[in-house]
Order: C-alpha cells, then sequence, then structure tokens
C-alpha cells in the first residue's frame, strides 16, 4: 500500500509537471505568435511592396519562436507517454529494498 | 516484435533508441560516451551523397541553352540560398555560400526522413536483423552538434582572421564600454557559448517532437483512423522541416556575418 501511495504520489507530481511544460509553452507560443502575425499584418498594411520579404522573415522568427516550446512540449509529452524516469528511480529504489529484506 | 503484442509504452520506447555501435569492442551495444550512432551515420552520409552527386553532375554539364528541367530545379534553389546570402552577408567569402546551400539542402533532406511513415525503415531494417533503427538522423542529438559544432568552429576561426587583435578589443569594450570589461567578457562568452547549443537543440527539439507526435500517433490510436491525424500533421510537418532548414542557413549566414564585421 505504502508503495502504491509513492508511485501514485510520484505520477501525480509528474503530470503536473508535464502539464505545465505542455501548457506554458503553448501559452508563450500563442502570445508570441500573436504579437509576430499583428505586427507583420500592420508592416504590410503600412508597405504592401515590402510583403515577400517580410514574409520571410515572419517564417524565420516564427520557427525561432517556435523552436523552444517544442521542446517543451515534447519533454511533456515524453513524461506522459514514453518513460517516466523519476517513477524508474522509485521502483529501482523499491525493489532494492524489498530485495533487501 | 516477434508477433508477440507489446504495449505502446514498448512501442515508444522501442522507436527511440538507436542503432549503437560500441567502439570498445565494435559490438552493436551501447559504450557510453565510445558510441557510434549507426543509423544516423549512414542515413546523413546516404543524404549527403544524395545532395552532392547529382548537384555534381548537373554543375559539371551545365547546359547555357536549354537548360533540362533538373537543372532548372538546381538553379532555383542556388538562386534563393544566393540572394539569402546576398541579402544578409555584407562581406566578401568564398565559403558562406556554399555553406548555406550545403546545410539548407542537407539538412532538409535529413528532415525529410521525418515523412517516411515511421515504421517503414525500422521494419525493412528488422527483416534484415537490426531491431533498432531510428530513420531522422536530426531528431539525434549527435547530428545536430555535430552540425552546429562546425558552424562554431567557423566563427571563431573567422572572427579571429577578419579582426585580429581588433577582437579583444571588441570583446572587451562592447556593449558597455571598457569600464566594465569584466561584465563584457562574460557577456560576449555566454553569447558565443549559447550559439552552438541553441542552434542545435532548436533543430534536434523539433524533428525530435516531430518524430515523438508520429510515433504516438502509432501507437495510440487505432489503424484505420492513423491517417487522419497522420496526414494533418504530416502536412503540418512539411512547413516546419523546410523552416528549420532555413533558420539554421540563415542563422549560420548571420553568425559568419557578424564574425566578418569589423566596429
Amino acid at each position: 500500500m505504502e508503495i502504491a501511495t509513492l508511485i501514485a504520489n510520484v505520477q501525480g507530481y509528474t503530470a503536473v509537471a508535464a502539464a505545465l511544460l505542455i501548457g506554458l509553452a503553448s501559452l508563450g507560443t500563442a502570445i508570441g505568435f500573436g504579437v509576430l502575425g499583428g505586427k507583420f499584418l500592420e508592416g504590410v498594411a503600412r508597405q504592401p511592396e515590402l510583403t515577400p520579404m517580410l514574409m520571410m522573415r515572419m517564417f524565420l522568427m516564427a520557427g525561432l519562436v517556435d523552436a523552444f516550446a517544442v521542446i517543451s512540449i515534447v519533454m511533456g509529452l515524453y513524461l506522459f507517454f514514453a518513460s517516466n524516469p523519476f517513477l524508474g528511480a522509485v521502483i529501482n529504489a523499491v525493489s532494492k529494498q524489498t530485495a533487501g529484506q | 516484435m516477434n508477433g508477440a503484442p507489446i504495449t505502446s509504452q514498448e512501442y515508444i520506447q522501442h522507436h527511440l533508441f538507436n542503432l549503437q555501435l560500441n567502439l570498445h569492442n565494435f559490438t552493436l551495444s551501447n559504450g557510453g560516451f565510445w558510441t557510434l550512432n549507426l543509423d544516423t551515420m549512414i542515413v546523413s552520409i546516404f543524404f549527403g551523397l544524395v545532395f552532392v552527386i547529382p548537384f555534381y553532375w548537373i554543375a559539371s554539364r551545365i547546359d547555357a541553352g536549354v537548360p533540362g528541367k533538373f537543372q532548372n530545379f538546381v538553379e532555383t534553389i542556388l538562386e534563393f540560398v544566393d540572394n539569402t546570402v546576398k541579402e544578409t552577408f555584407h562581406g566578401k567569402s568564398p565559403l558562406v555560400a556554399p555553406l548555406a546551400l550545403t546545410i539548407f539542402i542537407w539538412v532538409f533532406l535529413m528532415n525529410f526522413m521525418d515523412l517516411l511513415p515511421v515504421d517503414l525503415l525500422p521494419r525493412i531494417m528488422a527483416l534484415c536483423g537490426f531491431h533498432n533503427f531510428k530513420s531522422v538522423p536530426t531528431a539525434d542529438l549527435s547530428t545536430t552538434f555535430a552540425l552546429s559544432l562546425s558552424v562554431f568552429i567557423l566563427i571563431i576561426f573567422y572572427n579571429v582572421k577578419i579582426k585580429g587583435f581588433g577582437l579583444i578589443k571588441e570583446i572587451l569594450t562592447k556593449p558597455f564600454g571598457p569600464w566594465l570589461f569584466p561584465i563584457n567578457f562574460i557577456l560576449r562568452l555566454i553569447e558565443e557559448c549559447t550559439r552552438p547549443i541553441s542552434l542545435s537543440l532548436r533543430l534536434f527539439g523539433n524533428m525530435f517532437a516531430g518524430e515523438l507526435i508520429f510515433i504516438l500517433i502509432a501507437a495510440l490510436l487505432p489503424w484505420w483512423i492513423q491517417w487522419v491525424p497522420g496526414g494533418i500533421w504530416a502536412i503540418f510537418h512539411i512547413l516546419i522541416i523546410s523552416i528549420q532548414a532555413f533558420i539554421f542557413m540563415m542563422l549560420t549566414i548571420i553568425y559568419l556575418s557578424m564574425a566578418h564585421e569589423s566596429h
């Protein structure tokens, strides 16, 4: 029972961590893309002949804005679905203890 | 893999392992630091050849009269990269444009492996007897760090070559003036060191994320519906892989042009 509590504890915290990773990342990119797209439209409205150049720069910046959010989302997804290193450590410790008894 | 049902977690884990060669005893196992990711090496070298050989072939028999279709295609790419370099890089260097072209196309081709079905190459390799195979070289930290560290070495080389002793002055006096030289030095050091790290982690993160989402779609959904989210994500991913290749090229040009500018 104690082991179940331990595992549930770690899993709960991991879920919160993954949710924060995914949520904050999407919040950040959402704000970033909002500002970026708004400024791009402003620029295009002011000088339509610069559209191709501005478009290219915008995509460049979009990639830059995207990158770190994507990394954090992947870490979140990895914690959710693939493997949870913290849980692995707990299970290792528990199995060592039970083997020692 | 032997026909036995595997859980989705095992499936995901299985797809995240490289085919590794232990350099201590040359067996297929993990050798800590001395590990060579064979799949990454093979696929990236293959795509290097896919880029270099046709481009060399077309460049050696260039036709000034009526260009063929493939020559047109190559010229379009070349002009695109050349214009980008001209816009951003204001010095004179025989290296920057070829470097930019190489990085752009090579990274793009390696990213493009992401669009193959996730199980295609691993299954084929499993038939040949290799059970771990990761088909996207840029979803491996070794590739992206190799690329970005090469760029980093070039940046340092050109900084030293172009600026000479002016570099010391620039490091110590920018941006806060000569009296705060320790802070200037530390800022510059951090700035230089974050460049290769952010360059490689950006590419790695995006490609790894793309691959992981494909794997998750393949692992968690029933087979008859996978094509819907898979197709949507693949279409979106076409944009991402081109943008990431473009950004890698663009930042390389920008960093090199910063190394060429003396203040």
